[in-house]
């Protein structure tokens, strides 16, 4: 292991560069992983106010803000920018800051990698949104306008919008590949001495198993989209029932990745989640084995039920049955995850601070997600569902409420140890309740409005949904602006506040708290031994 | 916990004052059909299941959370550290649980609707075929009573109604000019294809949904058991078309039935028909198959939205040459365009017939900003020959 460390040694002097160079440059597990969440930050919001558009355009029957072939670019960017510009990178943030500390190692194994993986980010996020302003001066005719599945034959149709978001996934998908190995060369390799992996933070179990999700699945995605590529340029017929092709092939591809993905962006959530609540239950989580035996068989079960996503596709009868059956098993280990969760909080000493609100709110939610998604599972009744707004409040409760307020929950439990500061438990917590009900008023109206009959992703509606959709984007709003105050909450903690104390929290548990707040700029210089 | 109260009153008050509101659905819209009926009953089910779980469990965590805090100086329980044995036990009981809710309570009435549903053919009196093509469907009869009708159904709002330059309709965004018409009672097996990318036919009171793929052939079924008017629309994302493209069904008696599809062959048959025209008698109908068909994407103006659909306004296709010396239309042609379709211009020959096409033509010639000079005039019997 220290040879690892060794090899660096240009890194280990104090006088590391400073300015703007310190960050292009750096190659410091705690620079990249502060780069990565305010990467994500930025995006979450660029990712919100694309939606706030589409929600406008929604707020009553009529088109009155945007023609449907832009209404239709904004859904898909909206969901390629909050997907792997903003959960994604937020995760791997949260990986790069804590698992060396919470490991007991000096740095992430790879720190040159590191450095690549996240400069991969910018460009691609630029290639994704440049569509837009490309259109503005009249050259191609905006982004992909088909969702951010790429479904051929639309997409061989669509025009230059297409060819960057195939680009950009092929560069977020490498920087992704690259995070993953880190990760995994970092926790097999540079544990410290008596940290076995049987007792590893339930974070670094998340990762571990993410990581291996990413790099069995990324490859097929990008295989799909060049697949995609090839069909729309060079005369390949893949996807082409003309040229013997078939463009369902396409979505088997996509959701052979596509249904993992939801793990990827999950799993480091479950991670730390048990940790969290452990903290502020003063009691050690429930069943930290069951969890990570559950950690796996929840891996293991994504990358087989891929096809649910197109049951009304057409298959045969048999294949129904084992997509349905197997999707539905889904519920067995998470259900292990959240009779752990319940059970760390029984009979705990529980207090409420922010991270601890964020993380019960989050289950609760969160809980929500999980059920709706075993009826979804049911393949008759999702020839109703699948499609419709029934399935758009669904998996914004798994990946909002899962997602993003589990990442919020982690933010501000570790932002005291990251700045140094205590942020405003009275803003934090404010935050909270404008972020949980704003959220539930958003999304409980399209349930409703999903089983009445209103498909997704279209621009217009019927009367009977009016008021419904208004409901909705009243909430979206609010939810929106909420996050203005989360901006301003971490940015008035990096620049000062109250002193935070290295344990910051009383139960608090884990090598990342015997550091100092901040951690040095090396953390760990002296190795230490977990017995 | 004065929060997540507030909430909760906060959220039932917020319910109450809608369900004041009379035409609200909270669930799926009354089934007409034994697929919807069955889908309907699985989801009730499962909807109180998961939320009964879900209200079982989250009492179980109020409870801990109001009773085990900190600030009500509830001391955590000393850890007993469970042994291995213990704590597999505890997660094997809820384990079990599961297993018979997901696959014993649920997973058998699942498996009952999934192999009903995908059974298209017992018992099928008539087959109906269904294209969907952007932004539009096209219904054709295969068999019986009606066997040879063919037509093709648009959405019928008005422009002014989408842009609140009108008052909207009741049945704004789901009307269309031709619905399809179905027996009661009968079992009707459905072919469904795309002709150029994916669409979906659903209509929520049917319980029935598939994809229409181009290129190969979907089978689903339907059985209305109730007369009346049922509406859906397109659930694939196909373009910028795709929520203008509603489903209208109109289930009639059979002896109805039988008396529709007479007339209807009678009128096909008088289409079918060709004759010469005047160009009066072209311009008009023209104008009504533009506005109809091609307006989507070409405007009603002829300006297009290019660089994806090209103006008609002085396009060197529109107003070019269409037939050579010897009679023959010519290739890259105003009428092998239409025809044949090229790239995302769909091809018209199997939606249109020939008085439509030769119609449309002759409007796109001499209206929307383009005086023909040549061939200024198609006749039906022209496109009658160029189909052969
Ligand atoms: C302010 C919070 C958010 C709001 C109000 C919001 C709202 C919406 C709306 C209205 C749609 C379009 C639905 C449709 O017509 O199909 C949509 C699509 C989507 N959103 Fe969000 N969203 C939010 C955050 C997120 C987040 C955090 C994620 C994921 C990490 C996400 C993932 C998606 C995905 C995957 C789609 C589907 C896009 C498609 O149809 O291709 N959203 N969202
Ligand atoms: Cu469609």
């Amino acid at each position: 292991m220290s040879t690892t460390t060794v090899a660096h040694h240009d890194e280990h002097h104090d006088d590391h560069p400073t300015g703007i160079m310190r960050w292009l440059t750096t190659t410091n597990h705690k620079d990249i992983g502060t780069m990565y969440l305010t990467f994500s930050l930025v995006m979450f919001l660029v990712g919100g106010s694309m939606i706030l558009g589409i929600r406008a355009e929604l707020f009553k029957p009529g088109l009155q803000l945007m023609n449907p072939e832009f209404f239709n670019q904004l859904i898909g960017v909206h969901a390629l920018i909050m997907i792997f510009a903003a959960l994604m990178p937020a995760a791997t943030g949260f990986a790069n800051w804590m698992l060396p500390l919470q490991i007991g190692a000096p740095d992430m194994a790879l720190p040159r990698l590191n450095n690549w993986g996240f400069w991969i980010l910018p460009p691609s996020a630029i290639l994704l949104t440049l569509p837009f302003t490309l259109a503005l001066f009249g050259v191609g005719d905006g982004a992909l306008a088909t969702g951010w599945t790429f479904y051929p034959p639309l997409s061989v149709q669509g025009g230059i919008g297409v060819d960057f978001a195939i680009f950009a996934v092929h560069l977020l998908g490498i920087s992704s590949v690259l995070g993953s190995i880190n990760i995994i060369v970092t926790i097999y390799n540079m544990r410290a001495p008596g940290m076995t992996l049987m007792k590893m933070p339930m974070f670094a179990w998340g990762w571990l198993i993410t990581a291996f999700l990413l790099i069995a699945t990324i490859p097929v995605l990008a295989g799909a989209v060049t697949m995609l590529l090839t069909d729309r340029h060079f005369g390949t017929h893949f996807f082409d029932a003309a040229g013997g092709g078939d463009p369902i092939m396409f979505q088997h591809l996509f959701w052979f990745f596509g249904h993992p993905e939801v793990y990827i962006l999950l799993l480091p959530v479950w991670g730390f989640i048990p940790q969290i609540l452990q903290t502020f239950s003063r009691k050690p989580m429930y069943g930290y084995k069951a969890q990570v035996y559950s950690l796996w068989s929840i891996g293991a079960l994504a990358v087989v039920v891929w096809a649910h996503h197109f049951f009304t596709a057409g298959m045969p009868v048999p294949a129904l049955l084992y997509f349905m059956y197997s999707t539905m098993a889904i519920s067995l280990p998470l259900a292990v995850l959240f009779y752990c969760w319940i059970r760390t909080m029984w009979k705990g000493s529980m207090s409420f601070e922010t991270p601890m609100l964020f993380t019960v709110g989050w289950i609760i939610l969160f809980g929500i997600g999980g059920l709706t998604g075993l009826v979804l599972a049911d393949v008759a009744a999702d020839a109703q569902y699948h499609n419709s707004y029934f399935v758009v409040a669904h998996f914004h409760y798994t990946l909002f409420a899962g997602g993003i307020m589990g990442i919020m929950a982690g933010v501000y439990y570790w932002l005291p140890k990251m700045t140094g500061h205590m942020y405003n438990e009275k803003l934090g917590k404010t935050h909270f309740w404008l972020t949980a009900i704003s959220f539930n008023v958003t999304f409980i109206p399209q349930f409703f409005v999903g089983l009445a009959g209103m498909p997704r992703r279209i621009p217009d509606y019927a009367l009977q949904f009016a008021e419904f959709n208004m409901i909705s984007t009243v909430g979206a709003f609010v939810l929106g602006l909420s996050q203005l105050l989360f901006v301003y909450i971490i940015i008035s903690c990096v620049k000062g506040g109250k002193k935070a104390t290295d344990r910051v929290w009383e139960g608090a548990q884990g090598l990342e708290w015997t550091l100092s707040s901040p951690p040095p700029y090396h953390s760990f210089t002296e190795q230490p031994v977990v017995k | 916990m004065q929060g997540m109260k507030k909430f909760g009153v906060g959220a039932v008050a917020l319910f109450l004052s809608l369900s004041a509101r009379a035409d609200y659905t909270w669930n799926f819209p009354e089934p007409v059909t034994p697929m919807a009926l069955d889908t309907l009953h699985v989801h009730n089910k499962f909807m109180l299941i998961t939320a009964v779980i879900f209200v079982a469990v989250l009492a179980i965590m109020i409870y801990s959370i109001v009773t085990h805090r900190h600030s009500k100086g509830h001391k955590p329980v000393a850890d007993k550290a469970p042994s291995t044995a213990v704590e597999i036990f505890w997660t094997l009981i809820p384990f079990a649980i599961l297993l018979l809710i997901d696959f014993v309570i649920m997973g058998i009435p699942a498996y009952h609707s999934v192999v009903m549903m995908e059974d298209t053919r017992d018992q099928s009196t008539m087959v109906i075929k269904i294209t969907g093509s952007q932004w539009r469907w096209q219904y054709e009869y295969l068999d019986g009573d009606a066997k040879g009708i063919k037509f093709v159904s648009n959405l019928a709002t008005t422009n002014d109604q989408m842009h609140n330059e009108a008052d909207k309709g009741e049945h704004y965004l789901l009307e269309v000019d031709n619905p399809l018409v179905l027996p009661v009672g009968e079992k009707v097996r459905i072919l469904m294809t795309a002709s150029d990318v994916l669409h979906n036919w659903w209509v929520p009171q049917f319980g029935s949904s598939r994809v229409a793929v181009p290129g190969f052939i979907r089978e689903t079924w339907v059985q209305v058991e109730k007369e009346g008017v049922y509406r859906g629309q397109c659930k694939e994302l196909c373009g910028k078309g795709h929520g203008y493209m509603p489903v209208v069904v109109n289930a009639v008696s059979k002896q109805e039935f039988a008396q529709w599809a007479t007339k209807k062959q009678g009128e096909q048959q008088a289409a079918n028909d060709v004759k010469e025209m005047t160009k009066d008698e072209l311009l008009a109908q023209g104008k009504v198959v533009y506005e109809k068909n091609c307006a989507v994407c070409h405007q009603v103006t002829g300006a297009g939205l290019p660089p994806a659909f090209p103006a008609l306004t002085g396009s060197k296709i529109a107003t070019g040459p269409i037939f050579g010396a010897d009679g023959k239309y010519q290739k890259d042609s105003h009428l092998d365009r239409v025809l044949n379709g090229k790239g995302v211009m769909p091809p018209w020959k199997s939606t249109l017939n020939d008085t439509e096409i030769a119609a449309v033509i002759t409007y796109e010639r001499n209206a929307l900003g383009n005086t023909a000079a040549v061939d200024g005039l198609v006749q039906p019997t022209q496109v009658k020959a160029a189909r052969e």
